[in-house]
């Protein structure tokens, strides 16, 4: 009996199954190149936006030392922005064209950062919870399917476990020092807690992509597996800190060896998503700003450079 | 607006000296002289490397992905290039 050549979904898969990484040429479904783009720009747009919440606190950081620190975290994040833009090209989409998408509210950015930052503990929580909850939805992603996004994360990873001590020191700090800065650090975590844990996604159940994600070995585990190994870790190290995670309902259970804990509060998850958080409007409107003022810049360059190949063309 | 975009570059980096330069993503830039810079800022932040060469993405030619099977099929069945395809005897020291 004759058997049917493989159809090349079928070959892909396959090869997808085989932990086969697929590379910028290779056949691909469109479906996959689509969600690739979308995920990749999505992720390359955050650690852009990304940046505008902690550089609120540039200026105003403690000390020398706290400067540097949040300057270099902060140049790492945009550097972190164009691993991930370039990853995202390779898939034949421009750079213009997603920050086209960005500016007029068409591509996504993580919610987080439409949350403002208020205090210098701020600075700790986004480091320590922000970036902690990065990690751990970056570190998978270092054995993506897609070869370029792949590599580029394993870049970034490589520098994110600096940005999430920086963080935990800085609330190490206020934690052992005056009342009044312990209760700074309280608050700020008592602020970012939820919203940290909306970084993993809606609930798997409320999330129709997660299974092809899988399937194609995008994602590697569900938001909901996610968010549990993310309390599971911060749970202790808050208590370390002798701060309280505002969720009464956080309780170890022995026989799930997992913290139990609260429902996140989806109402206002959809809500920010949808551009009603505090601070959508003001980062959405920074980043259309730098990048309107920044035009002359570009055709400055541009300009300059053509100049100089055409005399060189001359004298050569 | 379209033409204001500046061109595609290919970074690689060597990472010690008496090791060869490797691929490690691209960035934009208007000309040779900004790629260096742009890229010393984006891929050695961390004293990642000693020495970098950029090429204009353009200038890449491939191999064709989808003819690979047959491209690198002459190789594939010669296994005497490889020294375990024989056997030495085992009084015999030095090979
Ligand atoms: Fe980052
Ligand atoms: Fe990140
Ligand atoms: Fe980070």
């Amino acid at each position: 009996m004759e058997t049917l050549a493989p159809t090349p979904e079928e070959q892909f898969q396959a090869r997808i199954d085989a932990d086969i990484r697929i590379e910028p040429k290779d056949w691909m479904p469109e479906a996959y190149r689509k969600t690739l783009i979308r995920q990749i720009s999505q992720h390359a747009h955050s650690e852009l936006v990304g940046m505008l919440p902690e550089g609120n606190w540039i200026t105003r950081a403690p000390s020398l030392k706290r400067k540097s620190i949040l300057l270099a975290k902060v140049q790492d994040e945009a550097g972190h922005g164009l691993y991930l833009y370039s990853a995202a090209e390779t898939l034949g989409t421009s750079r213009e064209q997603m920050l086209a998408d960005l500016h007029s509210g068409k591509a996504k950015y993580s919610s987080i950062f439409n949350y403002p930052t208020l205090s210098w503990a701020d600075m700790g929580c986004v480091g320590w919870l922000v970036d902690g909850a990065a990690i751990l939805n970056q570190v998978p992603l270092c054995r993506t399917s897609y070869g370029p996004y792949a590599r580029a994360m394993v870049r970034v990873c490589k520098e994110e476990s600096f940005h999430q001590r920086q963080g935990f020191e800085i609330m190490q700090t206020l934690c052992e020092g005056a009342p009044a800065q312990k209760e700074m650090a309280q608050e700020a975590l008592n602020r970012w807690w939820w919203p940290t844990l909306m970084m993993f996604g809606p609930k798997d159940s409320e999330s129709p992509n997660t299974e092809q994600s899988m399937k194609w070995r995008i994602k590697r585990f569900t938001n909901d597996e996610l968010r549990q190994k993310f309390v599971d870790m911060m749970v202790p190290q808050a208590e370390f800190l002798g701060l309280t995670v505002p969720d009464e309902k956080v309780k170890w259970n022995e026989e799930r060896q997992a913290y139990d804990f609260g429902e996140v509060n989806w109402e206002e998850f959809w809500a920010v998503v949808k551009g009603n958080g505090l601070c959508n409007h003001e980062r959405l409107q920074a980043r259309v700003q730098a990048h309107e003022e920044g035009a002359w810049v570009r055709e400055a360059a541009l300009a300059h450079a053509g100049k100089r190949k055409a005399r060189e063309t001359v004298a050569a | 607006m379209n033409n204001s975009e500046w061109p595609l570059w290919e970074v690689f980096i060597r990472s010690k000296q008496g090791l060869d330069h490797k691929h490690v993503g691209s960035l934009h830039a208007a000309d040779a002289a900004m790629a260096v810079q742009n890229a010393r800022d984006v891929y050695t932040r961390r004293l990642e490397g000693v020495s970098i060469w950029v090429v204009e993405s353009k200038h890449i030619h491939a191999s064709n992905p989808d003819e690979a099977a047959e491209f690198f099929d002459p190789a594939a069945d010669k296994v005497y290039r490889h020294p375990t395809f024989y056997d030495v005897p085992d009084s015999i020291k030095h090979m």
